[in-house]
């Protein structure tokens, strides 16, 4: 490995004259790092079409040509550690590629099998009397709507309360013990969630009882711990300043937390809030064994079982009938339209974020 | 407006620690009292204790009693949201509320408190505080914009509006100049002389010549030592602590020859 006079990781001669260590030092040619990145990418398409290897071993193969020409030749040029910075980027880059990449295929795969049935039928009409092609998920998705909405009504006050009771009022053992507990439910499966709400609601109506109401509280039970979390945390992060202002003009103390903590905090609880029912809104196993199945509009959450779309997609995919084809497609379809309804709650997250953050002009 | 409190062998805890002991002084009415001393002696402590907001911090205490006029601050059905209501205080560093705009940082004392007044009322209480804080000029074309976009010696006399517009008896300021430049602090500095013509004024303060230029009484904090408490060395006429204080550790801490 030939080193230059002018690397600077050369320990510099302590006797000699400070001018007498250069301040340049070699470089790359401008573009040459993206040259090769070209180059090796050419190199593994050609193996790919002509000699016909399969693509992940040519892909991998390209990738580490250029890691390898890349870093010998900094080295040479540019001395160890713009080399150990270049090989660093390259290594950093190819993880962040291949963590992207089941995440694009995952969206390649439901959006292309999923827009098959995008029509008009598929979100007006239920599964009623549908037994090949056809019929829709309007039930299943106002099941979703209605079952997530009030798993949501459910959790919302109890987290945000739990967590204002932590952060404001919370001293010693009882604190202690709820923080325990948060914990821990954050760490329930959420087949155990599902199976806890179907022995309560056992308790009450007697078995074999499924109603849309019991899935709201199996979610509940999932989303409760994610609500307090993420409301303390944003109650934890309002300045201790401002409640002593508030204080100092002789405001209570619900008043403050009403009117000065909770507004201040509003767009982090508000987006915590989103991202808890994003998490919740594609459960299936709960929903199984709580809410059930129907081929028909059921908007009644306190009565009869009630589709969502998460547990319609699994039964379109296990038991697809004679017709599979046409509810494979159904699946994927109902599949999407969740994905979508996922994405359109972080985007509302981060527009309710924007409008409630404290402007400063 | 303006009333005197008396301050009786007050010793002030956190938790088990003693931090400031047998304080005992006057504060005239209509007068600004400075306290002065070493950092970490417990003047921020001791002003905290005057509008009770000192038991905020879990677990502290204080023994002894301050009263004003003639009701104790610590008596046993005493409401501290009642004393708040009548001992205003401005903070070291400017707290505006950050999701309300100027008008409503002022107002804050009564909207937070769901006290309605007219509108005209209102613009009324919110013109005057910001005036008597002398920041009407400078913000009365933007009132509806956010506090927080004001620079810090604006911000800090938005404070002051906000503090004064709820009409209190009494002022506490604990350092209301440290974060701030020579011009903000001047118009501060004004603003205290002219508040004390209403208001009883108590303010901490680290700069000894600011004590001499707004006080008429100056009382001077010390530490015996690591992990003792904090005690009152002596209080008296500005003028007398600032020519012939009557304790050698007056004077070596004006004179500067003090840590
Ligand atoms: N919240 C608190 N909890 C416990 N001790 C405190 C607290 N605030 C201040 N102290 C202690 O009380 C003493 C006085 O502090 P402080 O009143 O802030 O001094 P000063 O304002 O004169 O600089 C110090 O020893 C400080 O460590
Ligand atoms: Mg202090």
């Amino acid at each position: 490995m030939s080193t230059s006079l002018t690397t600077p990781e050369q320990d510099p001669d302590l006797n000699a004259p400070l001018g007498g260590v250069s301040l340049t030092a070699g470089q790359l040619p401008r573009g040459a790092a993206p040259a090769t990145l070209v180059a090796a990418g050419l190199a593994g398409l050609l193996l790919w079409l002509l000699a016909d290897w399969a693509i992940v071993p040519c892909a991998l193969l390209a990738a580490a040509a250029y890691v390898v020409i890349v870093y010998t030749w900094s080295r040479a040029v540019e001395g160890p550690r713009k080399a150990t910075d270049r090989f660093v980027t390259a290594a950093v880059s190819g993880a962040f590629l291949l963590a992207l990449l089941p995440l694009v295929s995952v969206i390649v795969t439901v959006v292309s099998r999923g827009v098959v049935r995008f029509d008009a039928e598929f979100f007006s009409y239920s599964m009623v009397g549908v037994s090949g092609e056809g019929g829709g998920i309007y039930h299943a998705m106002m099941g979703t709507l209605i079952i997530t909405g009030l798993a949501a009504l459910i959790s919302v006050p109890i987290g945000m309360l739990t967590a204002i009771y932590l952060v404001e009022y919370g001293r010693g053992k009882l604190a202690k013990a709820i923080t325990f507990f948060v914990d821990v439910m954050t760490g329930i499966p959420s087949i155990v969630a599902g199976l806890f709400a179907y022995a309560l609601f056992v308790m009450i109506f007697g078995p074999g009882v499924r109603m849309g109401f019991a899935g709201a509280v199996a979610l509940s039970v999932l989303m409760i711990p994610t609500v307090v979390r993420s409301t303390e945390e944003m109650l934890k992060l309002v300045p201790n300043e401002l409640r002593e202002a508030s204080y100092a003009l002789a405001v209570p103390k619900w008043r403050t937390i009403v009117k000065v903590v909770l507004p201040t905090a509003l767009a982090g609880i508000a987006t915590g809030v989103t991202l808890a029912i994003a998490r919740v809104i594609g459960e299936t196993a709960p929903l199984l064994v709580t809410a059930g199945l129907t081929d028909g509009d059921n908007f009644d959450p306190f009565e009869g079982r009630m589709t969502t779309l998460s547990v319609f997609s699994y039964y379109e995919y296990q038991s697809p009938g004679l017709f599979a084809e046409a509810a494979y497609d159904r699946a994927w379809g109902a599949a999407l339209v969740l994905m979508i309804i996922v994405m359109v709650l972080n985007l509302v997250a981060r527009a309710i974020s924007k409008l409630f953050a404290p402007k400063t002009r | 407006m303006a009333k005197r409190i008396e301050v009786k062998d007050l010793d002030i805890y956190y938790d088990k620690f003693l931090a400031v002991q047998g304080v005992s002084m006057t504060i005239q009415p209509r007068s600004v009292t400075a306290l002065i001393g070493p950092s970490g002696c417990g003047k921020s402590t001791f002003l905290r204790t005057l509008n009770r907001m000192h038991e905020l911090v879990p677990n502290a205490r204080v023994e002894g009693s301050v009263v004003m006029d003639d009701d104790d601050l610590y008596g046993p059905n005493v409401d501290p949201v009642n004393v708040r209501r009548q001992i205003g205080m401005v903070f070291q560093r400017a707290n505006p509320f950050p999701t309300m705009s100027i008008y409503d940082n002022v107002a804050a004392g009564l909207k937070l408190n769901n006290k309605r007044l007219k509108k005209s009322d209102m613009d009324g209480l919110v013109e005057r505080s910001l005036k008597s804080a002398n920041l009407w000029e400078e913000v009365k074309d933007r009132l509806h914009k956010p506090g927080s976009g004001l620079s810090g010696g604006q911000q800090q006399r938005l404070c002051i509006a906000r503090a004064i517009a709820v009409q209190p008896e009494v002022l506490l300021m604990d350092e209301p100049c440290s974060a701030l430049d020579p011009i903000s602090t001047q118009a501060i500095e004004d603003l205290m002389l002219e508040l004390k013509e209403n208001y009883t004024i108590v303010i901490v303060t680290h700069n000894m010549q600011q004590a001499a230029r707004v006080s008429d009484t100056t009382g001077f904090f010390n530490l015996q030592g690591v992990g003792k408490p904090g005690e009152l060395v002596e209080i008296d006429e500005t003028t007398k602590i600032f020519s012939t204080p009557s304790q050698k550790a007056t004077e070596d801490y004006i004179s500067g020859r003090f840590g």
